[in-house]
């Protein structure tokens, strides 16, 4: 086995290590938040209010 | 988060992050496409020579700049992730809406698969010249879209700030090649009097090589998915998107120019990294290693725009239940489209592992051709229902309606040219979206309730 038979498998660990993360972190956010407030952006709202597409 | 309600209760809200700026845009858009300097538009070379390249370059970069200018004004009113596909939907109806969703995630996600492809692929030409052979790619192929999609769903900021500065680094190196050869001194290491030829097959092989002169622009369009996560879309859109062109335009035409004085074209024709080889010309290792670099990051940067924007567009085809709602969420911490982000990684995955490079890049390409010829009806529309003065536009562009001409004939033009390459392709690529628009049609669109899509603080369309 020489060096990159090694970064293959690091490479397969590393991808299974952060895909897991990100498993988990999800379904912990499920559990932890209910489904209305996870899906309730809506789009074109501006936090500022800067920007507004009616002219005055 | 956002407690603001149209309703006007009080009602908690989160939504995606606004922290973005112009360089952002810039580096999402620029990031998409520059690998597309690296490898693939020389296949252009090789269906119209190196002077039916040059044409292809300069024509289809009047394409994407057509579509630069109609992006950039309609995206400057649409502050909405989804890019053209929530143009669509304010500006089309809901059929078009879907398909040119579809259109993207289907463009972006294989595009994404290309990309991790081609590192996998790097590496284990790398280990094969260090002596380890059959190197198996899969592994580098996983983690690349394993760790670009980590990155993008721990948050926008920090995954653009990462691909400005490899594309930054990508295009340098680009800059550094061209220099390197001292364009100034032709002869001395330019040898584009010997090795420049007339039109080896005629003028119908320069509009053959159409096809792959998208491979210098495709994806500068990806600018308009970041419209709802950009602090001032009006402002930062149409500057991200307009520099990104002449970014690329000048990338483009260096890159030609560079390859075409140091390769004879039989071989630029079909070589599977054109840029790197021509480093290899040059005997400098710095250059080589600059070059080396530069294709790596410019295929990272590429993954992981693309990531970036597939995720926008199912995430947004699924908040208005054009797909499932559950699509439809944002992370509470990191304020990202995380379930979109996490369902396209098997995807993209698969798509990778079919090892067939050319035939996912077709399809990705095909996918985005489809998206331009939406682009001019929907800048007719926009401007025959909004017309000046009606709504504030960031930016308009000018000579309206030559822009939207221009693009629909090219892409008649390049529609034509891609047939003579890949009928069978375009073919089977129409065949799936009717049968999808159909699906829509019959089954998805009653789950889609028809006033929650809109609810973007636009005037009424005029005659409506």
């Amino acid at each position: 086995m020489d060096l990159w038979n090694i970064f293959e498998y690091a490479a397969w660990g590393i991808s299974g290590l952060l895909l897991l993360w990100m498993l988990f972190d999800a379904v912990q956010v499920n559990r932890d938040f209910s489904e209305e407030l996870l899906t309730s952006s809506r789009e074109g709202e501006l936090e500022d209010t800067t920007e507004k597409h009616e002219l005055t | 988060m956002s407690s603001t309600d149209t309703a006007g209760q009080d009602r908690q809200r989160i939504s995606l992050l606004r922290v973005l700026g112009p360089a952002h845009v810039w580096a999402l858009g620029v990031g998409i496409v520059l690998v597309g300097e690296f490898m693939g538009w020389n296949f252009s070379v090789g269906k119209g020579g190196a002077m039916g390249s040059l044409i292809a370059c300069w024509v289809i970069g009047l394409l994407y700049t057509c579509v630069a200018m109609i992006d950039s004004e309609v995206t400057s009113t649409v502050a909405a992730a989804g890019g053209q596909y929530a143009q669509a939907k304010h500006i089309m109806g809901p059929l078009m809406a879907f398909n040119v969703g579809l259109y993207l995630v289907m463009a972006y996600t294989m595009l994404e698969a290309a990309d991790a492809l081609v590192v996998g692929d790097l590496l284990s030409s790398v280990a094969g010249e260090m002596g380890h052979d059959a190197l198996d790619p899969r592994p580098f192929v996983v983690l690349t879209i394993a760790a670009l999609a980590w990155l993008n769903y721990r948050g926008v900021l920090m995954t653009l700030t990462v691909n400005f500065v490899i594309t930054a680094a990508a295009f340098i190196s680009i800059v550094v090649l061209f220099l390197g050869v001292q364009p100034w001194n032709p002869g001395h290491m330019l040898q584009h009097r010997e090795l420049l030829t007339d039109l080896p097959y005629g003028w119908i092989g320069v509009i053959a090589a159409f096809q792959f002169g998208i491979w210098y622009y495709l994806g500068i369009e990806g600018t308009c998915q970041a419209a709802e996560e950009v602090r001032s879309p009006a402002r930062s859109l149409p500057y991200g998107t307009m520099s990104g062109i002449i970014t690329l335009l000048i990338a483009a035409t260096m890159t030609w120019y560079v390859a075409t004085g140091l390769l004879p074209w039989e071989f630029l024709g079909q070589a599977a990294t054109p840029l790197y080889d021509a480093a290899r010309v040059t005997g400098s290792t710095a250059l080589q290693v600059f070059l080396f670099i530069g294709t790596t990051f410019a295929a990272i940067a590429s993954a992981n725009g693309c990531i970036n924007d597939a995720s926008r567009a199912w995430f947004s085809m699924g908040r208005d239940r054009y797909m499932p709602l559950w699509f439809g969420a944002v992370h509470p911490r990191y304020r990202t489209p995380y379930r979109a982000i996490l369902f396209l990684i098997p995807i993209a995955v698969s798509f990778s592992f079919t090892g067939l490079l050319d035939q996912v890049i077709t399809f990705s390409i095909l996918s985005g051709l489809l998206g331009y010829t939406f682009m001019p009806v929907n800048m007719w529309m926009f401007r025959r229902k909004w017309p000046l003065g009606s709504i504030r536009r960031g930016y308009v562009h000018p000579f309206h309606p030559l822009p939207a001409i221009v693009l629909l004939l090219l892409c008649i033009t390049t529609y034509f040219a891609t047939f003579l390459g890949y009928g069978t392709q375009l073919l089977a690529m129409m065949c799936f979206y009717i049968v999808a628009s159909l699906w829509f049609t019959f089954h998805r669109y009653k789950y889609v309730r028809r006033g929650d899509q809109f609810t973007m603080p636009w005037s009424r369309p005029r005659g409506y």
